[in-house]
Protein backbone atom coordinates (compact mmCIF):
# COMPACT_ATOMS: atom_id res chain seq x y z
CA UNK A 1 0.00 0.00 0.00
CA UNK A 2 1.51 3.52 -1.04
CA UNK A 3 0.79 4.98 2.48
CA UNK A 4 2.37 2.22 4.40
CA UNK A 5 5.48 2.73 1.64
CA UNK A 6 5.27 6.26 2.60
CA UNK A 7 5.53 5.83 6.55
CA UNK A 8 8.19 2.72 5.84
CA UNK A 9 10.09 5.07 3.88
CA UNK A 10 9.78 8.68 6.58
CA UNK A 11 10.61 5.69 9.08
CA UNK A 12 13.91 4.65 7.47
CA UNK A 13 15.14 8.41 6.96
CA UNK A 14 14.24 9.48 10.71
CA UNK A 15 16.03 6.33 12.30
CA UNK A 16 19.01 6.56 9.78
CA UNK A 17 20.08 10.32 10.52
CA UNK A 18 21.11 11.53 13.32
CA UNK A 19 19.50 15.00 13.03
CA UNK A 20 16.91 16.04 9.99
CA UNK A 21 14.36 18.10 9.34
CA UNK A 22 11.56 17.60 7.20
CA UNK A 23 11.07 21.52 6.30
CA UNK A 24 9.48 23.11 3.08
CA UNK A 25 11.75 24.46 0.86
CA UNK A 26 16.03 23.68 1.39
CA UNK A 27 17.94 25.16 4.33
CA UNK A 28 19.88 27.26 1.17
CA UNK A 29 16.31 28.36 -0.20
CA UNK A 30 13.30 27.97 2.66
CA UNK A 31 9.66 28.51 1.31
CA UNK A 32 8.24 29.30 4.37
CA UNK A 33 9.62 31.30 7.17
CA UNK A 34 8.68 29.05 10.34
CA UNK A 35 11.08 26.75 8.57
CA UNK A 36 13.70 29.02 7.80
CA UNK A 37 13.32 29.87 11.67
CA UNK A 38 14.49 26.38 12.33
CA UNK A 39 17.42 25.75 10.17
CA UNK A 40 18.72 28.94 11.59
CA UNK A 41 19.13 27.41 14.63
CA UNK A 42 20.42 24.22 13.38
CA UNK A 43 22.71 26.18 11.48
CA UNK A 44 23.68 27.69 14.57
CA UNK A 45 25.60 25.03 16.14
CA UNK A 46 27.67 23.74 12.83
CA UNK A 47 26.69 20.30 12.73
CA UNK A 48 25.91 17.89 9.73
CA UNK A 49 22.01 17.54 9.28
CA UNK A 50 19.53 16.29 6.30
CA UNK A 51 16.91 17.65 5.46
CA UNK A 52 14.16 16.67 3.36
CA UNK A 53 12.05 19.33 1.13
CA UNK A 54 8.18 18.41 1.69
CA UNK A 55 7.29 20.95 -1.49
CA UNK A 56 9.13 18.04 -3.12
CA UNK A 57 6.97 14.99 -2.59
CA UNK A 58 2.91 15.37 -1.69
CA UNK A 59 2.94 11.93 -0.09
CA UNK A 60 6.10 12.38 1.76
CA UNK A 61 3.98 16.03 2.87
CA UNK A 62 0.85 13.99 4.16
CA UNK A 63 3.11 10.88 5.84
CA UNK A 64 5.21 12.83 8.22
CA UNK A 65 2.23 14.50 9.57
CA UNK A 66 0.99 10.65 10.29
CA UNK A 67 4.06 9.55 11.15
CA UNK A 68 4.42 11.53 14.22
CA UNK A 69 0.79 12.71 14.95
CA UNK A 70 1.94 16.30 14.35
CA UNK A 71 -0.12 18.55 12.58
CA UNK A 72 2.76 20.88 11.33
CA UNK A 73 5.78 21.34 9.07
CA UNK A 74 8.70 21.63 10.08
CA UNK A 75 9.64 19.05 12.06
CA UNK A 76 13.25 18.14 13.86
CA UNK A 77 14.03 14.47 14.85
CA UNK A 78 17.38 14.15 16.67
CA UNK A 79 18.28 10.39 17.33
CA UNK A 80 15.12 9.25 15.63
CA UNK A 81 12.60 11.23 18.08
CA UNK A 82 10.68 14.46 17.31
CA UNK A 83 11.89 16.98 19.08
CA UNK A 84 9.49 19.91 17.79
CA UNK A 85 8.78 22.15 15.03
CA UNK A 86 9.39 25.70 15.30
CA UNK A 87 8.39 26.46 17.95
CA UNK A 88 10.22 24.21 20.35
CA UNK A 89 13.19 24.21 18.61
CA UNK A 90 13.27 27.70 19.16
CA UNK A 91 12.23 27.78 22.88
CA UNK A 92 14.92 24.68 23.59
CA UNK A 93 17.79 26.71 21.98
CA UNK A 94 16.99 29.71 23.64
CA UNK A 95 17.40 28.03 26.92
CA UNK A 96 19.45 26.07 26.50
CA UNK A 97 18.29 22.44 26.02
CA UNK A 98 18.81 22.20 22.68
CA UNK A 99 22.40 21.97 22.19
CA UNK A 100 23.39 18.86 24.84
CA UNK A 101 21.09 17.17 22.66
CA UNK A 102 22.31 17.88 19.27
CA UNK A 103 25.67 17.46 20.48
CA UNK A 104 24.91 14.06 22.24
CA UNK A 105 23.49 12.36 18.83
CA UNK A 106 26.84 14.21 16.84
CA UNK A 107 29.13 11.98 19.41
CA UNK A 108 26.66 8.91 19.66
CA UNK B 1 -6.21 28.25 1.78
CA UNK B 2 -8.35 25.93 -0.14
CA UNK B 3 -11.27 27.43 -1.46
CA UNK B 4 -14.96 27.30 0.24
CA UNK B 5 -13.18 26.43 3.72
CA UNK B 6 -14.23 29.15 5.78
CA UNK B 7 -11.28 31.07 7.52
CA UNK B 8 -11.08 30.59 11.59
CA UNK B 9 -11.69 33.42 14.46
CA UNK B 10 -9.22 34.02 17.16
CA UNK B 11 -12.42 33.21 19.43
CA UNK B 12 -13.36 29.86 17.78
CA UNK B 13 -9.67 28.39 18.30
CA UNK B 14 -9.90 29.68 21.85
CA UNK B 15 -12.73 27.94 22.23
CA UNK B 16 -11.90 24.52 20.66
CA UNK B 17 -8.58 24.34 22.90
CA UNK B 18 -10.75 25.59 26.26
CA UNK B 19 -13.44 22.57 25.42
CA UNK B 20 -9.85 20.20 25.35
CA UNK B 21 -7.99 21.82 28.33
CA UNK B 22 -10.71 23.19 30.55
CA UNK B 23 -8.46 24.84 33.15
CA UNK B 24 -6.61 26.71 30.23
CA UNK B 25 -5.84 30.37 30.25
CA UNK B 26 -5.57 31.04 26.49
CA UNK B 27 -4.42 34.19 24.45
CA UNK B 28 -4.99 34.08 20.71
CA UNK B 29 -3.52 36.44 18.71
CA UNK B 30 -3.96 36.57 14.61
CA UNK B 31 -0.66 37.97 13.98
CA UNK B 32 -1.41 39.03 10.35
CA UNK B 33 -4.92 39.59 10.22
CA UNK B 34 -5.83 37.44 7.57
CA UNK B 35 -7.23 34.98 9.75
CA UNK B 36 -4.70 32.35 8.91
CA UNK B 37 -1.72 32.69 11.16
CA UNK B 38 -2.30 32.84 14.60
CA UNK B 39 -0.51 32.91 17.42
CA UNK B 40 -1.69 31.47 20.77
CA UNK B 41 -0.29 31.71 24.51
CA UNK B 42 -2.11 28.35 26.76
CA UNK B 43 -1.31 28.21 30.36
CA UNK B 44 -2.56 24.91 32.21
CA UNK B 45 -1.61 22.88 34.83
CA UNK B 46 -2.51 20.12 33.05
CA UNK B 47 1.03 20.27 31.13
CA UNK B 48 2.55 19.96 34.46
CA UNK B 49 5.51 16.76 34.30
CA UNK B 50 4.39 16.97 30.28
CA UNK B 51 7.18 17.17 27.82
CA UNK B 52 6.81 20.09 24.65
CA UNK B 53 5.85 17.74 22.21
CA UNK B 54 3.23 16.21 24.16
CA UNK B 55 1.84 19.45 25.37
CA UNK B 56 2.09 20.91 21.73
CA UNK B 57 -0.08 17.34 20.81
CA UNK B 58 -2.81 18.26 23.16
CA UNK B 59 -3.15 21.31 21.73
CA UNK B 60 -3.06 20.38 18.45
CA UNK B 61 -5.18 17.14 19.13
CA UNK B 62 -7.82 20.30 20.02
CA UNK B 63 -7.38 21.46 17.06
CA UNK B 64 -7.81 18.53 15.09
CA UNK B 65 -9.71 19.43 12.16
CA UNK B 66 -9.15 23.06 11.97
CA UNK B 67 -5.48 22.43 11.67
CA UNK B 68 -5.23 20.50 8.66
CA UNK B 69 -8.06 22.90 6.71
CA UNK B 70 -8.44 25.94 8.31
CA UNK B 71 -5.49 27.02 10.30
CA UNK B 72 -2.42 27.70 8.47
CA UNK B 73 0.17 28.47 10.98
CA UNK B 74 -0.15 28.66 14.85
CA UNK B 75 2.76 29.44 17.00
CA UNK B 76 2.39 28.20 20.30
CA UNK B 77 3.61 28.91 23.31
CA UNK B 78 2.57 26.31 26.54
CA UNK B 79 3.66 26.88 29.95
CA UNK B 80 2.29 25.82 33.14
CA UNK B 81 1.30 28.59 35.38
CA UNK B 82 4.08 27.89 37.65
CA UNK B 83 6.65 28.44 34.64
CA UNK B 84 4.32 31.70 33.70
CA UNK B 85 5.19 32.85 37.08
CA UNK B 86 9.22 32.31 36.19
CA UNK B 87 8.75 33.67 33.02
CA UNK B 88 7.40 36.88 34.22
CA UNK B 89 10.21 37.16 37.07
CA UNK B 90 12.84 36.42 34.00
CA UNK B 91 11.48 38.97 31.11
CA UNK B 92 9.28 41.44 32.94
CA UNK B 93 6.27 41.97 30.13
CA UNK B 94 6.80 39.26 27.86
CA UNK B 95 3.62 37.04 29.11
CA UNK B 96 1.77 40.63 29.96
CA UNK B 97 1.96 41.55 26.16
CA UNK B 98 1.04 38.38 25.23
CA UNK B 99 -1.73 37.01 28.13
CA UNK B 100 -4.03 39.94 28.53
CA UNK B 101 -6.16 39.42 31.35
CA UNK B 102 -9.51 38.09 30.32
Amino acid sequence: MANSNVLAQIDEQVKKNKIIIYMKGTPSFPMCGFSAATVEVLDSYDVPYESVNVLEDPAIREGIKRYSNWPTIPQVYINGELVGGCDIVREMHANGELEPLIRAAISS
Amino acid sequence: MPSGVEPITAVEIQALISNAIPDAQIQVRDFTGGGDHYEAVVVSAAFAGKTKVARHRMVYSALQEAMEQRIHALALTTLTPEERGQVEEQTPGLVNIQVRKT
